[in-house]
């Protein structure tokens, strides 16, 4: 049997609209992937550590307050400093063109922008993690 | 993608509603027209809550916002007066709607990121300098810590001379929503319910004028929820207002009238429409039949209306403005008291001022140049809406009964239960846009592949570290001394169970920080995990 992705799906900071984590969260189940849901209002600290004992693949935040740039920079920052280079981080929220770039330099693998399907979501992380699950 | 029209086998509202291809006289079958539709002005308000409507006196336009700092956001709101808006809300950042100081670790990456920092009455100061408070009424969307922000703002209106009793507004104040949409929560339910409670009681003796809820059902529908769980939610909220209010000895003739509502607008033209008339019916029954209030001011539903946010897309964003002239024109159809439109580019940031200023006007060609405002109700009568209006309303009360059955509200959102309905209804709403069912313009059909960006609002991380100097100063000018017995008050009052509104004055009149006042009362009410997902 071929191993089923593990998937960290965050809310980090303080923004409480978890709509978008909670239906990508499903979405990820449906296709078959395992997915651990942090709830709301993790620290990147927490977030780091959840990934590191879920052993998880990917990791996906949701922004939705312009928080973003700070928040992402600081979980790739812990990600770095725990040496662990092989987790996928993507993202998505409320996140203008212009940071996307942005994000890329820190590492961020992929952005999902308002109106991107969930589809898109699951294609992506197939083909980025090897197309196992 | 796109079914051609001759494809489609059912045609269902955005909430996922059956319409029949047209309404006759046969699906209005009751003979409904003096207690149910009625007239404008009268029981059971379907048709509005003022006999002129809009004749006498237009919805409120006010446009919700604040970014960055005091400073910022002060300037922001005396442009969109300048600019004929008519009342002023603000938008607080998320350290403030969570009850933390701008220097709190958690805070860091958020100030004045989704709205203005206020850590203090000084910030509260800068926010309405040159803003006459007995002169403008004033929204504030602030829930958990609304109590602090209230006695910051009625210390703030006694510096500048008013007289507290004539000012105007509405406290946002509505924390059962937290629990079930926004999540912007401090307290658990049951003390939080006791804050809100406390607001209540002290404004219906100090502020007759003010309404000291809203209780929303925007952030409801923004969460995923159907147009009929919207206000049902909502409604059923209210109700828990109402019992809490009572327990609390207070006469319900004494506060109904204040209660204010927030709907949200999305984007199916007539299912909207038909909420909106459905939502007075409703609470108009509520408060005659259930709670037996007397005076008919207590009856009526008055409402705030959003455009749906969750509705813009960040593709083709000048789309944006056509939709949100649509779900404006719903509202005011539907008989909103007052009314926010969205800005082209808030599927990407906060808006600019000139995204800002677009919005504004979309509500001025409404009232001065479409004609709509001439004649209450237009819709009163129409086959369809009044039968759409009908459905609404008997799903509502379904819902209510449902949660009155569980116990009330504060029950059913410790059994998730509203979190769960509304996560179902978005999951589907999302399945039903990706398999093509649900057309979103320029999303999943009429797409361009390439889109020149639009510019956007940067609020810039120098604002953390002003912010954060400004609370550190204030910090050693004040009294310390002052500071603590006032917090030590603060907290005996909340173990006491006495209403801490005057406390919560003493406070800010001592320039108490808000996360000094939220910490206070956490150490009496404990904090709130949300359990149920």
């Amino acid at each position: 049997m071929q191993k089923k992705f593990r998937i960290l799906v965050a809310k980090p900071g303080l923004d409480g609209h978890d709509r978008g984590a909670k239906i990508v969260a499903r979405a990820l189940r449906d296709a078959g992937m395992e997915v651990i849901y942090t709830g709301l209002r993790q620290t990147p600290e927490q977030i780091v550590s959840a990934a590191v004992q879920e052993d998880v693949d990917a990791v996906g935040l949701s922004i939705l307050s312009g928080a973003h740039l700070h928040l992402f920079s600081k979980v790739m920052e812990l990600f770095r400093e725990q040496d662990i280079a092989d987790i996928l981080v993507f993202g998505g929220g409320i996140i203008p063109d212009e940071d996307i770039s942005k994000l890329k330099k820190l590492g961020v693998a992929a952005v999902f922008q308002p109106g991107s399907t969930t589809d898109e979501i699951v294609q992506f992380l197939r083909e980025a993690l090897g197309g196992q699950s | 993608m796109r079914k051609k029209s001759g494809e489609r086998k059912e045609f269902l509202t955005v909430s996922g509603r059956r319409i029949s291809a047209c309404y006759t006289p046969d699906d209005l079958s009751e003979s409904q027209h003096e207690d149910r539709i009625g007239l404008p002005g009268q029981f059971p308000y379907t048709r509005g809550v003022h006999a002129d409507m809009y004749r006498g006196k237009l919805w409120t336009m006010r446009q919700f916002s604040g970014y960055g700092t005091a400073l910022e956001t002060n300037r922001r709101q005396k442009f969109l007066l300048e600019q004929g808006q008519t009342g002023l809300s603000v938008a607080f950042d998320l350290p403030t709607l969570m009850g933390l100081d701008s220097d709190h670790e958690s805070a860091a990456g958020e100030v004045g990121k989704c709205g203005v920092a206020v850590d203090s009455l000084e910030d509260m100061e800068t926010l309405f300098q040159g803003i006459p408070l007995d002169q403008v009424s004033v929204s504030m969307t602030i829930n958990a810590p609304a109590a602090m922000l209230m006695a910051m703002y009625l210390v703030l209106a006694e510096k500048q001379g008013c007289q507290v009793s004539r000012l105007s507004g509405t406290l946002q104040n509505d924390i059962l929503k937290e629990y079930i949409a926004q999540k912007e929560w401090i307290y658990p339910p049951e003390p939080s319910m006791s804050l809100v409670t406390d607001v209540i009681e002290f404004c219906t003796h100090h502020l007759p004028r003010y309404n000291p809820v809203s209780i929303s059902g925007y952030h409801i529908r923004e969460a995923g929820s159907t147009a009929a769980q919207e206000l049902a939610f909502t409604l059923r909220d209210g109700i828990e207002y109402v019992e809490w209010c009572l327990d609390r000895g207070l006469n319900v003739d004494a506060f109904a009238p204040r209660l204010s509502f927030f709907f949200n607008s999305h984007n199916d033209f007539f299912e909207e429409i038909a909420k909106f008339r459905a939502a007075r019916r409703i609470w108009a029954h509520l408060m005659r039949d259930r709670f037996e209030a007397k005076d008919e001011r207590s009856w009526k539903c008055r409402f705030h209306t959003q455009t749906a946010g969750c509705s813009l897309t960040s593709q083709q964003p000048f789309t944006n403005v056509v939709r949100t002239t649509i779900q404006a024109l719903a509202g005011v159809l539907g008989g909103t008291n007052s009314l926010h439109t969205n800005s082209l580019d808030e599927a990407l940031a906060l808006p600019t001022e000139e995204a800002a200023q677009l919005a504004l006007r979309t509500q001025q060609i409404i009232a001065h140049e479409s004609g709509v405002t001439n004649t209450a109700d237009p819709f009163g009568g129409s086959y369809f809406v009044e039968t759409l209006t009908n459905e609404l309303e008997k799903d509502a009360q379904q819902y209510i009964e449902d949660i009155d059955a569980m116990g009330g509200m504060i029950r059913a959102i410790h059994e998730g239960f509203p979190q769960r309905e509304i996560h179902e209804a978005s999951y589907q709403y999302q399945k039903a846009i990706e398999a093509g069912e649900q057309t979103i313009v320029g999303v999943n059909d009429f797409v361009v592949e390439t889109e020149s960006p639009i510019e956007t609002l940067r609020i810039g991380e120098e604002v953390q570290a002003e912010q954060v100097q400004r609370l550190r100063d204030l910090r050693t000018r004040r009294s310390g001394k002052g500071v603590k017995s006032a917090l030590s008050a603060l907290q005996k009052a909340a173990r006491d169970r006495q209403n801490v509104m005057p406390f919560l004055i003493s406070a800010t009149r001592e320039y108490a920080t808000l996360g000094e006042m939220c910490d206070t009362l956490r150490e009496v009410y404990g904090t709130y995990q949300e359990t149920a997902w």
